[in-house]
């Protein structure tokens, strides 16, 4: 029962780590139409630049100051890259950010090299705030859970009960309207493409020093980021943040509980071929839990396309 | 215009002098990734090479007269099909030794290629020098006559590792964790039976494998390994998949000692810093801290002057180039590598880095000491990846596995 309370918050934090990513993809995503493929190498360059800075002025400065280089970055790159290409139509706009998203990775390499960076977490939070059950939970991980909740109920205020809000939620819709009512709607993409990157620099910045800061992080965390908001409907703030959790536990739950495929078929009232190393079933029968893991969301994602093609909490009918 | 004539003719001549001198050079082939994944140890396995044939050779005036080493690098991306490529491409630019380390794929495919070739083109036979690929099956039914393996394989790091966690009463439960891939499965399965013969009374609370390169956060792993009650873990990891699962062990409240292949240099020492201190255990040959001797330690600030950024961590690469050069004067030739491969059966050294070494000859497997060292701060000479952490020698197993059967069946030439 410990094991399983231990389980449930390090599958929050996995999950509030993934809507971090996931909630400036979704948002850019519903205001553009354009999938970022790049949207992960923001996250790497968060990681990077709050660890360079991190070097000379501690974690701190880099908490604050990394996403901020980021999203300018990545507003740069919308008013001189993506609005250049974006007459041209969505093929060329998603081929645009994937090779951003080769370029970013080749450049981190050139400048930093491909070893682990040795980015670490603050001393000041280097302590074990709990422990379940001799199931020590680090300082790091609750202030991670904290930042994402207070990031998500920022987003959630702004975007619902602000006039700045109201703006990019009328742009969405209606953007020649809005545009006609005197409002610069392409600075509106501008702003929110990057503050969409900075918050996907922002995860990095927290998530660098525990999953590890390598120029294979973005591609690594690159395609679970599209499943979650597919999962979630694209476009949708909640959406994101319910699909996030509930791969954050479906990815920790399975890695945790070796259930064996075994187990299962004799269950269901199988006879196990012997010997099991000749049979043609052999794959099957010594499946386990954790082996299929990493591969949960995306059959999770057929399930929910299947059932629900607009997502759990898409509005769009198609 | 007689004189325009002399003058060309004595640059022509001074010209084939320069090649003949040039040529007198051995070419030793380095096949190993130089770009992608694993490019940053592919690259400083070349610096530590270049840099041994230089100290060691060719700065105190070559062998056999004035022959000095040539290091030159290939790429093989760590594809075994591109190794095939580059060993091509080595022997027609007349190298007659090719090293390679990283991947026992490539280095099966290299070994076989090069059986092949000796076979075909008994003018032009290469050696293979395997510094660091460690499949047991490669000095075993694998063999051959072409091939030595200068690395203690993965069976005999178990049994160097095996043999101090059984000599610690203190272990009474030990967790196996592995990538879910043949090198993964083999280290389980020797820690398995080995931990059984000597110490039966260890449990192995854990005997499990994770996808490879797949596990996001290792945190579900680390609760496993706490709550199992284990005093001890053995991994084979590498890469972002060992510091991963490295750091959420110990951040997640195991405090034991972690045995790994490659948990140190490349990067991780640094990457681990604190949290790994005490923590990480290294199986590994050559002494680095403390240095061995007064060489190893000037060598050593020889290279840190050269190259500031690196790290000797592949100690043996040194005792690859000490004792081709000792089988070169032995043999008296460089070029007839049947000769020097004889020379090195059974030939015994000192280690650049410490100890004795002998190269075993019915399976060219050489044997030497196995250090178990320690991540840590303290008393640490040479630090890894310009850190303040290193690897300190906590134990020794001497020539270890010095009797370890082998089922090599050897065809000599």
């Amino acid at each position: 029962m410990s094991l399983f309370i231990v389980n449930i918050l390090d599958g929050l934090v996995t999950g509030l780590l993934l809507f971090m990513l996931c909630s400036g993809l979704t948002l850019i995503f519903s205001m553009m139409g354009v999938l970022n493929f790049a949207h992960a190498s923001f996250y790497m360059l968060g990681a990077y630049f709050a660890y360079q800075i991190s070097t000379y002025t501690g974690f701190w400065v880099g908490l604050i100051v990394a996403p901020i280089i980021v999203g300018v970055f990545g507003a740069l790159i919308e008013r001189y890259g993506l609005r250049r290409v974006h007459k041209y139509g969505h093929v060329p706009e998603l081929i645009f950010t994937f090779g951003l998203a080769l370029l970013i990775e080749e450049v981190v390499q050139f400048f930093w090299g491909r070893s682990q960076m040795p980015y670490r977490a603050p001393e000041a939070l280097d302590f074990a705030a709990f422990s379940i059950a001799g199931n020590a939970f680090p300082a790091y991980k609750v202030f991670m859970i904290f930042v994402a909740i207070g990031l998500f109920l920022a987003l959630l205020y702004i975007l619902t009960k602000t006039r700045i809000g109201m703006t990019i939620q009328a742009a969405l819709s209606y953007p020649e309207t809005v545009q006609n009512l005197g409002h610069n709607v392409p600075l509106v993409f501008m702003g929110v493409f990057g503050v969409g990157t900075a918050m996907a620099g922002l995860a990095g910045v927290i998530a660098g020093p525990v999953m590890g800061t390598f120029p294979g992080m973005a591609v690594f965390l690159g395609s679970i980021v599209f499943v979650t908001i597919v999962i979630g409907g694209l476009g949708s703030l909640w959406g994101a943040l319910i699909a996030s959790l509930l791969i954050g536990w479906i990815q920790t739950f399975a890695a945790t509980y070796n259930v064996r495929m075994e187990d299962i078929l004799t269950g269901l009232g199988f006879d196990k071929p012997e010997p099991i190393w000749d049979s043609a079933w052999q794959d099957l029968w010594t499946l386990t839990l954790p082996q299929i893991g990493p591969i949960l969301p995306y059959l999770l994602m057929v399930i929910v396309l299947v059932v629900r093609p607009q997502g759990l909490f898409g509005k769009r009918e198609s | 215009m007689k004189s325009f004539k002399k003058l060309v003719l004595s640059a022509v001549v001074a010209g084939i002098a320069a090649t003949a001198a040039h040529a007198e050079s051995v070419k030793i082939a380095y096949i190993d990734p130089l770009s992608g994944p694993f490019a940053a140890t592919g690259v400083n396995g070349l610096h530590q090479f270049e840099f041994a044939a230089d100290y060691l050779v060719n700065d105190k005036g070559g062998v056999l007269d004035g022959t000095t080493f040539e290091v030159i690098g290939f790429d093989n991306k760590t594809s075994p099909k591109e190794s095939l490529i580059q060993l091509q491409v080595a022997i027609d630019q007349g190298a007659r030794y090719i090293v390679q380390g990283n991947g026992s794929g490539p280095a099966h495919a290299l070994t076989d290629a090069i059986e092949k070739h000796n076979k075909r083109n008994p003018d032009a036979r290469v050696l293979f020098l395997n510094y660091s690929a460690v499949d047991p099956a490669l000095t075993n039914e694998a063999c051959n006559f072409w091939h030595f393996r200068f690395d203690a394989n993965a069976d005999m790091k178990m049994d160097a590792m095996t043999d101090v966690i059984a000599a610690d009463e203190s272990i009474k439960k030990v967790y196996v964790i592995g990538q879910d891939y043949s090198f993964g499965k083999a280290v389980s399965a020797a820690a398995a039976s080995m931990l059984g013969a000597k110490r039966p009374d260890i449990e192995i609370v854990g005997n499990e494998l994770h996808p490879i390169g797949k596990v996001k956060d290792f945190t579900p792993y680390a609760r496993k390994i706490v709550s199992s009650g284990a005093d001890a873990v053995i991994t084979g990891n590498w890469g972002s998949d060992m510091l991963g699962l490295g750091k959420s062990a110990i951040e997640n409240g195991f405090d034991g000692p972690i045995f790994t292949y490659y948990g140190a240099g490349s990067g991780m020492t640094a990457a681990f810093g604190e949290s790994g201190k005490n923590s990480i255990r290294l199986v590994a040959e050559s002494q680095i801290n403390p240095p061995a001797s007064d060489e190893a330690t000037a060598l050593y600030n020889a290279f840190k002057a050269k190259y500031p950024d690196g790290n000797i961590d592949q100690g043996r690469i040194f005792n690859v180039i000490n004792m081709l050069a000792m089988a070169a004067e032995k043999a008296g030739t460089a070029t007839d590598v049947v000769a020097v491969a004889s020379a090195l059966e059974g030939m015994e050294a000192d280690g650049v880095f410490g100890g004795k070494l002998m190269m075993r000859a019915q399976d060219h497997q050489i044997i030497q000491d196995i250090h178990i060292q320690v991540h840590t701060n303290e008393g640490i000479t040479f630090t890894y990846d310009n850190s303040d952490y290193g690897v300190l020698q906590e134990s020794t197993v001497t020539m270890a596995s010095k009797d370890a059967p082998t089922t090599c069946e050897m065809k000599r030439p």
